[in-house]
């Protein structure tokens, strides 16, 4: 067990709940709640696997995963800009559809199967770091380093811009930002279909870079739903999403690792001498994300932070409202 | 699509205008159910046929395999037992606006504490049924109530939001599961307990073929019979009961119910003990009336398939019975129907229809002259 490879395993892996919060935060920022991820994921995760194998080309797929995620938000947000639906039940919709979807296009992809790899990257001189080098900049995937990118980017996007400006207003006031002159539908559509893309994305890193290939039903295992409350934790700042994937998915890595040797500074080890006690492991990612929200709901009370005030709830012109 | 008619000059003497309805007409939920059916089956029937499928063909084996004849009806309704359970677990939560995902996961539980009164030796093999039945039915429905207990216990200790909470739950509720069937419980390191003596199953019509002949091979058991108990529990419970008014009252204006003085915390948890305990029978029902064993993956989703069926039903428990039916015979069918994700395809469907005519019906649609 060293453990340097498990922590950029564990960045490796988070990249994918990063990715998907990221998205996520985008969508609630606008005042629209999207619980599809998990859905929206898995046709992102099928669409980069099958389009990176039918073109030999892993660009390609990925375009076709962000592709993928956003078609499906589009049918969120249809459902519920356009038609004021209830989005919590839309959202559970998109991801029975997108399951569904991409199990049926997924039937006959055999497993083992592996498709065109995406570069790694070195950075030469940060790689050299100690502990920090190794972790974070040694032979990670593209789409990790996408993740350091965007979440400067994001934060700076929503606090400090124009843009992000109108987004916090149609999210927070969307009365107030349609009085000033913000197209409260046009911006809640583009922020719903950015941050299916995104979710499209997550999912392609897994079936591309986290474990490539195509595993049916085991490919997203609940990811989608833990970067859903990720969201929440990270009380809708980037920032925090990223200390939050990253500790998760080491947890989630360390728990494969532990099932590995046969003992622990002498100690034989329970995992490895009776099988059964490795379901207690992969029960452990679920609890943290339960206790992780415990803990992100008793400082969001604290600190009087808490959800944009118009999420969840839908916009009707010339209606008394938010 | 948007309630304000647009500024653009039409080129037509008279355009359609979309006004929100003051009132609801008796008729309308009927008819958009209905006209949401309809077009679900219309756009699954046409996916299917894009992915290569006989649309006709699929339906018609749907049609024949579930209610072909009495025979494959009474396997529906077996289908269609948890589906209620489940479903009304649903529809209870989701009318207090507690969004309980966790149904699943509730179920799991159940179907273990049923197996737990059978497997541990606490009840010596040779008891009478009268002693081995309700006390499934109770630590079934124990040990869901519980798993759903603690997502309203969170809920209301701590505001941590429940949908994320039920849905973990879920996950630990499968590793839980599989740890028994692998484990303490496996039989001969099968992934499967050993089955229940006959004394712990739930008496099925063809267990009185010897009275009434016509009964053998009907497979319905008495898990369906309590499952109705239920559904007429559940309604009385919202309609005729103080604690279902405030229930109903929290879901629709929790401000104006915490002004009236009533306790939301309280309702949050009994709802969720309410909500898992009936999930918890479905799995009861399901493992002493069907599978005689826990086994791992006995549920091909039941739980999600409940909030699909309380949303179809629009939360009323009689609804939900004919709702899960409906929802019974696709299962049953879809055994066979491949690709294995079809079903699931056809619930988000349904789902999304659903809430489009939902949504939609909430408005009228007028000619105007301009």
């Amino acid at each position: 067990m060293n453990l340097e490879l498990i922590l950029a395993a564990g960045v490796t892996s988070g990249t994918v709940l990063l990715l998907a919060a990221l998205g996520e935060i985008l969508t609630e920022r606008s005042g629209v709640i999207n619980l599809g991820v998990e859905g929206m994921m898995f046709v992102g995760a099928l669409a980069g696997f099958k389009v990176s194998v039918d073109t030999g080309d892993p660009w390609i797929g990925l375009v076709a995963a962000l592709i993928a995620g956003g078609a499906l938000a589009a049918l969120h947000a249809i459902v519920t800009i356009g038609f004021q639906a209830d989005q919590i039940v839309s959202g559970l919709a998109l991801t029975l559809l997108g399951t569904g979807v991409a199990l049926v296009l997924g039937e006959g992809l055999a497993g083992g199967m592996v498709g065109p790899r995406l570069p790694t990257i070195t950075l030469p001189l940060l790689a050299s770091i100690p502990v920090i080098g190794p972790v974070f900049f040694t032979d990670q995937s593209v789409l990790v380093y996408l993740g350091y990118l965007l979440v400067p980017v994001i934060g700076y996007w929503i606090s400090h811009t124009r843009p992000g400006l109108h987004l916090r207003a149609v999210g927070e006031q969307p009365t107030a930002a349609d009085a000033l002159g913000v197209n409260v539908y046009r911006l809640r559509y583009a922020y719903t279909i950015a941050g299916g893309a995104l979710a499209g994305l997550a999912g392609a890193t897994i079936s591309m870079v986290v474990s490539p290939g195509w595993n049916s039903t085991q490919t997203t295992s609940g990811q989608g739903w833990i970067a859903v409350g990720l969201v929440i934790f990270a009380q809708w700042s980037p920032l925090r999403a990223l200390i939050g994937a990253y500790l998760i998915a080491t947890i989630r890595r360390l728990t494969i690792d532990l099932q590995g040797p046969t003992d622990f500074f002498g100690i034989p080890n329970p995992f490895f001498t009776y099988q059964p006690y490795t379901f207690f492991l992969d029960m452990l990612p679920y609890a943290l994300v339960i206790f992780i929200m415990v803990l992100g709901a008793r400082e969001a009370i604290k600190r009087r932070v808490g959800a944009p005030a118009a999420l969840g709830i839908p916009y009707v012109r010339g209606e008394r409202g938010m | 699509m948007t309630a304000v008619p647009g500024h653009r000059r039409s080129l037509l003497p008279f355009r359609l205008r979309a006004e929100r309805r003051l009132d609801t007409p008796r008729w309308l939920p009927f008819a958009s159910t209905g006209a949401a059916i309809a077009v679900a089956l219309l756009l699954s029937g046409l996916l299917i046929a894009i992915i290569g499928g006989d649309p006709f063909a699929t339906f018609e084996h749907i049609g024949t395999s579930a209610f072909g004849d009495l025979y494959v009806l009474s396997d529906t309704l077996v289908k269609a037992t948890p589906l209620i359970f489940t479903g009304l677990a649903c529809a209870l939560a989701f009318r207090m606006r507690m969004w309980n995902i966790g149904a699943e996961g509730q179920l799991l539980l159940g179907a273990w504490g049923a197996s737990a009164v059978v497997l541990s030796g606490v009840v010596p093999a040779g008891t009478s049924p009268f002693i081995y039945v309700p006390l499934m039915m109770l630590c079934g429905t124990l040990c869901g109530a519980l798993w759903g207990g603690i997502a309203g216990w969170l809920k209301a200790r701590f505001h941590v939001n429940e949908i994320i909470t039920t849905l973990m739950l879920n996950y630990i509720a499968l590793s839980w599961i599989k740890f028994w069937v692998f484990g303490p419980w496996s039989e001969g390191g099968f992934q499967m307990t050993p089955q229940f003596p006959r004394e712990a199953w739930l008496p099925r019509l063809t267990d009185f073929a010897k009275m009434v002949p016509d009964f053998g091979g009907m497979t319905v058991h008495l898990g369906f019979v309590f499952a109705l108990v239920a559904a007429v529990f559940v309604w009385w419970l919202l309609k005729r009961t103080r604690k279902g008014y405030e229930i109903r009252l929290i879901g629709d204006n929790p401000r104006a119910a915490r002004y009236a003085g009533i306790d939301i915390g309280r309702n949050v948890i009994l709802v969720m003990l309410l909500s898992g305990g009936l999930a918890g029978m479905a799995g009861m029902a399901e493992i002493g009336g069907v599978v005689h064993r826990l086994q791992d993956g006995f549920s091909p989703g039941y739980g999600f398939t409940g909030v699909v069926i309380a949303y179809l039903a629009k939360f009323n428990p009689f609804g939900v019975v004919l709702a899960s039916i409906l929802f019974g015979a696709l299962i049953l069918a879809g055994r066979e129907i491949q690709p294995a994700g079809i079903p699931a395809m056809i619930q988000g469907i349904v789902l999304f229809c659903v809430i489009t005519a939902d949504a939609l019906s909430r408005y009228r649609v007028r000619l105007v002259r301009t």
